[in-house]
């Protein structure tokens, strides 16, 4: 676990997340990060030898159900709050992503 | 303005022919008119679909009259999906999203003949215990409007503080339904994990994450919740758990009702006039014929840090689809690289505010490689010890009382520069969450000044009806919900 965080600590888990940051919220960010896990560090300190992880709360029940063709959401419905739809409705639209 | 009536009052009165719903939506919609540019409770008003549809239940009275809800307007935090009625998490990023179906708790309410006023303002994706993180500005607490009404809930909680509705929904990750209830003077119920479903619920911590009512009594969240509770096929978290009939559980009786209380963990960090409130509560409580057991739960001091880990890393998977593809908003092209990537970054730069920026940035590195087993591992870990004290104190305890908050309401703007400082506020709600427990906060007085307190139990998974039959027994010897704030 690092000290303290740093601004390039700062940029590499923003360039995972997809997030541009911008100066202020670099300085920023490095500070209060540095801050709250610092706090979190406490959690290492508790002996959890043996005990396995709740990744959730369920008790186990029965999820399966059968495969059966159901009523979905139809094209237009799915593309009505896209920002950049095909005229024709069929297509969600991206910037390139192959050069 | 008179005194504004409970759902039970409002529904019993269009049963008996008494008044109409579209009276009743136009008395609550005045009162929205007249309140909400103060308070800021609300995103969005449904004036037209609210009347329009008060008037069809009116028209068709035999056919809704028995209905739980019938005629009831009520208001719903705006991270619950409504069909053609846009909702927002009090994002940016979700400025005009119009989802195409309703979340599954709404269409439960509007089945029972609810009649839906508009949607809540609330921390930015539930995330905050303020409601400051909303990208359209802060809910005020009506009690006092230069103090926080608590959060990410805060709109619903405000909305019936304030009478505009007789019962919102809120969702609840680490406290939000309940801390904004206490710091409002209302009740505030999170359901054990799987008792309502999350369909139709804009993810945060998909662990962690549940729908539950905010009321002004007990006896109005008990009808809620049978209401909303059961079984989803869209939703394969939710229980197959039968529901009772939890209205049926508010006998009055709490004798011999064990109550713990955690003496050790309500030793510091309280503040004075929290203390003696709850301390007066559970004295109510004994004289009742509860009977009050010491226990420990020793993790406890570990449930802030452990939460902060576990659900900022659910976010940050969570919040990955906002990308500016398939909804909501996206950035402008600022010149090349004009490619997919950096549209991705500069959308969700521009789309998030900084507290959802924070919290995906921890989850992402807590997940990323050479953490994960320090952190995120570790966390889930704590986790299982935080459920297993409860699980040992619910051997020799029914439930365990703490103050839902350790502060009545602090003033805006008071901590939104110390994140770490506004997380410790969550320390004696986080922990129902991670152990996936109902409880329940109930207001228990007022401070000096006039802040309402609120007095939280939590109890066995699918024993709502043990909260609410203490709860409601506690509310009928002190009913401070008869108190209302000015205006």
């Amino acid at each position: 676990m690092p000290a303290r965080f740093t601004r390039s600590d700062v940029e590499a888990i923003a360039a995972l997340a997809n997030l541009e940051l911008d100066e202020r919220e670099l300085d920023l960010f490095a500070r209060q990060l540095g801050d709250i896990l610092e706090y979190a560090n406490q959690v290492g300190q508790i002996d959890t030898t043996g005990v396995p992880p709740t990744a959730s709360v369920l008790t186990p029940h029965q999820a399966d159900r059968a495969d059966e063709v159901r009523p979905s959401l139809g094209r237009a419905e799915a593309l009505m709050n896209a920002p950049d739809a095909d005229p024709d409705g069929r297509l969600f639209r991206v910037p390139r992503v192959i050069g | 303005m008179s005194q504004p009536a409970t759902l039970c009052e409002l529904r019993d009165a269009v049963r008996r022919g008494e008044r109409t719903s579209v009276e009743m939506c136009g008395e609550l919609l005045a009162r929205i008119d007249a309140r909400d540019g103060a308070l800021h409770a609300f995103t969005t008003v449904t004036r037209e679909q609210a009347l329009n549809r008060a008037a069809l239940i009116d028209r068709d009275r035999s056919r809704w009259r028995d209905q739980p809800l019938a005629g009831v307007p009520v208001a719903l935090k705006d991270n619950l999906c409504t069909r053609g009625v846009r909702t927002t998490a009090s994002s940016r990023i979700l400025e005009s999203f119009v989802p195409p179906f309703d979340a599954t708790a709404v269409s439960r309410l509007e089945a029972a003949g609810a009649v839906i006023l508009g949607k809540t303002n609330c921390d930015e994706f539930a995330m905050g215990s303020s409601t400051e993180n909303s990208a359209f500005g802060p809910t005020r607490n009506p009690w006092a409007t230069d103090r926080i009404p608590g959060g990410s809930s805060g709109g619903s909680a405000v909305a019936v503080a304030a009478g505009m509705v007789p019962l919102a929904l809120g969702s609840d990750t680490g406290g939000s339904i309940r801390q904004p209830a206490a710091l409002c003077g209302v009740v505030g119920l999170k359901p054990t994990y799987g008792r309502v479903s999350r369909y139709g619920l804009l993810a945060f911590a998909s662990s962690l994450d549940q729908i539950g009512p905010l009321t002004r009594t007990v006896g109005d969240a008990a009808v809620a919740l049978s209401v909303i509770a059961g079984p989803d096929p869209a939703d394969a978290t939710s229980a197959a758990d039968p529901v009772p009939d939890y209205s049926a559980s508010l006998t009055g009786e709490v004798r011999g009702a064990r109550i713990g209380v955690p003496a050790r963990l309500l030793d510091s960090g309280v503040d004075a006039e929290v203390s003696r409130a709850l301390r007066d509560a559970l004295d109510t409580l004994v004289a009742r014929g509860a009977v009050l057991v010491d226990v420990e739960l020793p993790h406890a001091h570990a449930a802030v840090p452990v939460y902060y880990l576990v659900a900022t890393a659910e976010a940050s998977s969570n919040l990955a689809r906002y990308d500016g593809v398939r909804h909501g908003f996206r950035a402008a092209s600022a010149g090349p690289p004009d490619d997919m990537r950096t549209m991705y970054a500069r959308t969700r730069a521009q789309g998030f505010g900084a507290e959802v920026k924070r919290r995906i940035m921890l989850g992402t590195y807590v997940l990323s490689a050479g953490y994960y087993d320090a952190y995120y591992l570790k966390a889930q870990q704590v986790r299982t010890l935080i459920r297993r004290d409860y699980e040992e104190a619910f051997a020799r305890v029914d439930m365990v009382a703490m103050p839902t908050s350790p502060t009545p309401a602090i003033r805006i703007g008071e901590r939104i520069a110390d994140p770490l400082q506004m997380y410790l506020m969550d320390i004696f709600t986080v922990s129902a969450n991670l152990a996936g427990l109902p409880a329940i906060s109930v207001p228990c007085g007022f401070t000096a000044g006039g802040l309402p307190i609120g007095m939280q139990l939590t109890g066995r998974a699918f024993d709502e009806a043990a909260l609410l039959r203490v709860a409601e027994a506690y509310e009928r010897d002190m009913p401070w919900w008869r108190q209302q704030p000015l205006g």
